[in-house]
């Protein structure tokens, strides 16, 4: 092995585990404060628990952003979506246990179908993709205005099991979540989808003129995006016991499940970054709300703190890849 | 014989202002190399991305194994069994090598990728150049040189088993015993009845390899030829006419004048101690291999990266520039290599381009059409003093050919009247005669009394068009040169090798 590769190592891995060094960070701070107020309850493992569980519709949507990101594509459209999945899973149940699978199927359908148009008029119709799923957002929000009103309904209390369940003390939810994550894991890491996900996201000719179907990889892509977002929009439902049409925009879904994943290192032209740099980003944003709980800042200056956040993270992965490529 | 592997019959392609391709034919035979040879912009490399799948032909047809197919996507020839080794490489530099050989086509296991097949598969491939031991399957090929990076493009190519490979000139970043390696890879895969089409412009090569030669020039076949010929022959059918008047004049003694640019160990992470000195009246040529060091010597001459150590002057004053703006100001003035991403506003008129650095220049009171520097009538005067070719400068430069935007480039520098200009690959895709108007244009300007650095990875025009050539080598220059130096010697520097057997 030559010399160079020895030198350029060390500063590769340092990028690599960037993300896991923010979330390092970003605990001490939680610890030292904790400790510093002498409010040790809030370190224990029932603590940590209830942390990750306020982070887990974004995190379900964070986890399909992921994908879109990291093909190359962006989706702005999951927040309406959220709120649409939410809205159409109550009305679908109405409180009735019985309709639960029909109404999850649907909301799943939906999901696929928003993902679809997505993917073809990125692919197809060759419109940026921050404009395709913009445009799809306002045509949500729009259906979700003039439908609403006719509808209503609760979600029954049997579907309140995924938010609220508990299995052997550990949430459902958190379990849910959990699980779709070991899921896109193993199909980044381990699938040739996963590969040609990697492959599309980091230079869609090269990928083309390896003889990998291109649009097909960035379509699916859009789907799973769509899909975690409409299971997003089935938690909240499930948490609140009835959808809203404005849960999604008011949760800043899209815009904060973009943020999460760029924290967690995936570059947002794609092709680089991957599931466990986006679990980081979910956990130190759902830290920084719980420092500012704990030391009891107002939520103004919490986002204040979110953007500098975002913004300096960026420009650290900038500044390592930067000093790489020298 | 037998039907040919591969057959292209007739083949047309147009773009936007070019006619690349102009009713060519080109055919392959298993268990033959077949040298597609031609100069830049000939048409080469557009006629392997049509046989690729990567372009539809306008008109013709390509016949693989005896049957026409008409591909819409690279699989669909990948699939065919044509494999091709682009110029450009065509590697995901954040992905490691194996996965870069296998891309698209990785190896599974119960669905999931079967990484220890992977790995074991690549460093198979890698095994038969005898690079096994150098390059690491499970390495990102962002951490490997040049070289390297171009025998993984190769292995990608060899492990699909295909039919037929195209080797778009494999040997541009390699060094003589690396070249060796490819060719005795290339008459192995020949043995093994593979049909090889092998685009290069070196003869050596040509000779070494070749049991057909074809000769592209301006998008037409020039020639072709059934045995491999004298080389004169080929290098005739590749220029379209006499070598004597291509190049211009070389500057004669008298001619050279004054110390321009003057550069005393200067540095940064990519130069190491670089010393030299450019005077007026010469055209300079710097040769090496892709990343030794020549484009980012421009660019920190020009204030674009800087030189973080070392001493520069410009006419007798300091110049270490840590801007563009400030060195243009200074009299320096850069044509990048790559004109349609770093030169042009490809959406705004010819006339606006050639503006474009005198209004950047200008105060913000000054008028767009009366820059201090050169007035919208005087840019037409430079334009057609230039032999810009179009019907209108009010059009979209987008619509011109390669040669005329560059030509526009020209005069926008010469707005300017810039005491050193610095081209970067100055007729890269550009056609033939085009090209002999540039090397005319830039001894105009050497004339006139301005100093050039001409950067450029091709060799026949550095040894046609310099009055001296710099070599350089892993970010430092390694050797100089007078006029007249051969290609040879100048590879041997460029690589570091010590004269091997060639």
């Amino acid at each position: 092995m030559s010399t160079a590769i020895f030198v350029k190592r060390p500063a590769r891995r340092m990028e690599r585990y960037a993300p896991a060094l923010l979330l390092g960070v970003a605990l001490a701070i939680y610890v030292a404060i904790a400790l510093g107020l002498g409010l040790t309850r809030f370190l224990t493992p029932e603590a940590a628990i209830a942390i990750l569980n306020r982070s887990i519709a974004l995190g379900i949507t964070a986890v399909g952003q992921t994908f879109a990101i990291l093909v190359g594509s962006i989706d702005l459209s999951v927040a309406h979506l959220i709120s649409a999945s939410a809205v159409v899973a109550s009305a679908i149940m109405n409180g009735d246990p019985a309709m639960m699978l029909p109404a999850v199927l649907a909301v799943l359908l939906m999901g696929a179908l928003v993902g679809t148009l997505n993917g073809l008029m990125i692919t197809r119709l060759e419109v940026n993709p921050l404009i395709a799923t913009l445009g799809m957002a306002l045509i949500i929000q729009g259906c979700l205005a003039s439908f609403h009103g006719r509808f209503g309904g609760s979600v029954p209390d049997a579907f309140q099991y995924f938010a609220y369940g508990a299995v052997l003390g550990l949430p459902v939810s958190l379990i849910v979540l959990t699980l779709l994550v070991l899921a896109a894991w193993i199909v980044l890491r381990f699938t040739r989808f996963g590969s040609n996900i990697y492959s599309v996201g980091g230079n869609r000719d090269t990928a083309r003129a390896a003889g990998i179907k291109t649009t097909r990889v960035v379509m699916a892509s859009h789907i799973i995006c769509s899909l975690c977002a409409s299971l997003a929009g089935l938690y909240l439902a499930s948490r609140l016991k009835s959808g809203s049409p404005w849960i999604g925009t008011e949760g800043a879904y899209d815009l904060e499940s973009i943020a999460v994943v760029v924290i967690g290192g995936t570059i947002l032209s794609g092709g680089k970054g991957g599931i466990w740099g986006t679990v980081a980003g979910v956990i130190i944003f759902s830290l920084i709300d719980s420092i500012f709980n704990l030391a009891g800042v107002d939520a103004f200056a919490k986002q204040v703190m979110r953007g500098i956040i975002i913004v300096a993270a960026v420009a650290f992965y900038a500044i390592r890849s930067k000093r790489i490529v020298a | 014989m037998s039907s040919p592997a591969i057959e292209m019959r007739g083949i047309t392609k147009s773009f936007p202002g070019v006619k690349a391709l102009k009713s060519v034919s080109f055919s392959a035979f298993s268990g033959e190399v077949h040298a597609l040879a031609g100069e830049n912009g000939a048409g080469k490399s557009t006629l392997m991305k049509i046989l690729s799948g990567l372009y539809r032909p306008d008109g013709g047809a390509v016949i693989v194994g005896g049957t026409e197919r008409h591909f819409t996507h690279p699989l669909a020839a990948i699939r065919a069994g044509i494999a091709v080794i682009y110029q450009e490489f065509s590697l995901l530099p954040e992905r490691t090598v194996a996965q870069n050989i296998f891309l698209g086509r990785e190896p599974t296991r119960f669905g999931l990728i079967d990484h220890r097949a992977m790995n074991d598969e690549a460093r198979r491939v890698l095994a038969l150049f005898g690079s096994a031991h150098r390059i690491e399957p499970d390495t990102v090929v962002a951490d490997l040189d040049v070289a390297s990076q171009q025998l993984v493009e190769i292995a990608k190519a060899v492990s699909l088993d295909a039919r037929v490979i195209v080797m778009d000139e494999p040997t541009a970043a390699l060094n003589e015993a690396e070249c060796e390696v490819l060719f005795g890879l290339v008459d192995t895969l020949r043995k093994r009845g593979v049909a090889i089409v092998y685009i290069t412009h070196r003869m050596r090569e040509i000779t070494r390899l070749a049991d057909r030669v074809t000769v592209l020039k301006d998008g037409e076949t020039a020639a072709s030829f059934d045995h491999v010929p004298e080389p004169d022959a080929i290098v005739r059918a590749m220029v379209g006419r006499d070598l004597g008047d291509f190049y211009a004049e070389p500057a004669r003694l008298e001619e050279i004048g004054d110390v321009v640019l003057s550069v005393r160990n200067a540095g940064n992470d990519r130069l190491k101690s670089v010393s030299f000195d450019l005077r007026a009246g010469e055209i300079v040529g710097f040769a090496g291999l892709q990343g030794a060091g020549r484009v980012a010597l421009a660019q920190a001459i020009f204030g674009f990266t800087p030189f973080t150590e070392g001493e520069v002057t410009l006419a007798g004053t300091p110049a270490r520039f840590t801007s563009p703006r400030e060195a243009i100001r200074a009299g320096v003035g850069l044509l990048p290599g790559d004109r349609k991403a770093e030169a042009l506003v490809l959406m705004q008129s010819v006339s606006d381009n050639g503006m474009l650095t005198a209004r950047a220049l200008s105060g913000l009171s000054a008028k767009a059409d009366a820059t201090p520097f050169v007035s919208a009538e005087e840019m037409e005067t430079l334009l057609r003093n230039v032999d810009v070719r179009a019907g209108s400068f009010s059009q979209d430069i987008k619509a011109l050919s390669g040669g005329n935007q560059q030509k526009a480039i020209v005069a926008r520098w010469l707005a300017l009247a810039p005491r050193l200009l610095i081209f970067i690959e100055p007729t890269r895709g550009i056609d033939v005669n085009a090209k002999a108007g540039i090397y005319h244009l830039m001894r105009d300007l050497a004339r006139k009394g301005a100093a050039i650095m001409m950067v450029s990875s091709d060799l026949p025009e550095v040894l046609g068009a310099s009055d001296r050539i710099l070599v350089m080598r892993s970010g430092e220059l390694v050797a100089a040169f007078p006029r007249g130096v051969s290609e040879a010697d100048i590879m041997l520097a460029a690589t570091g090798e010590e004269a091997v057997a060639a």
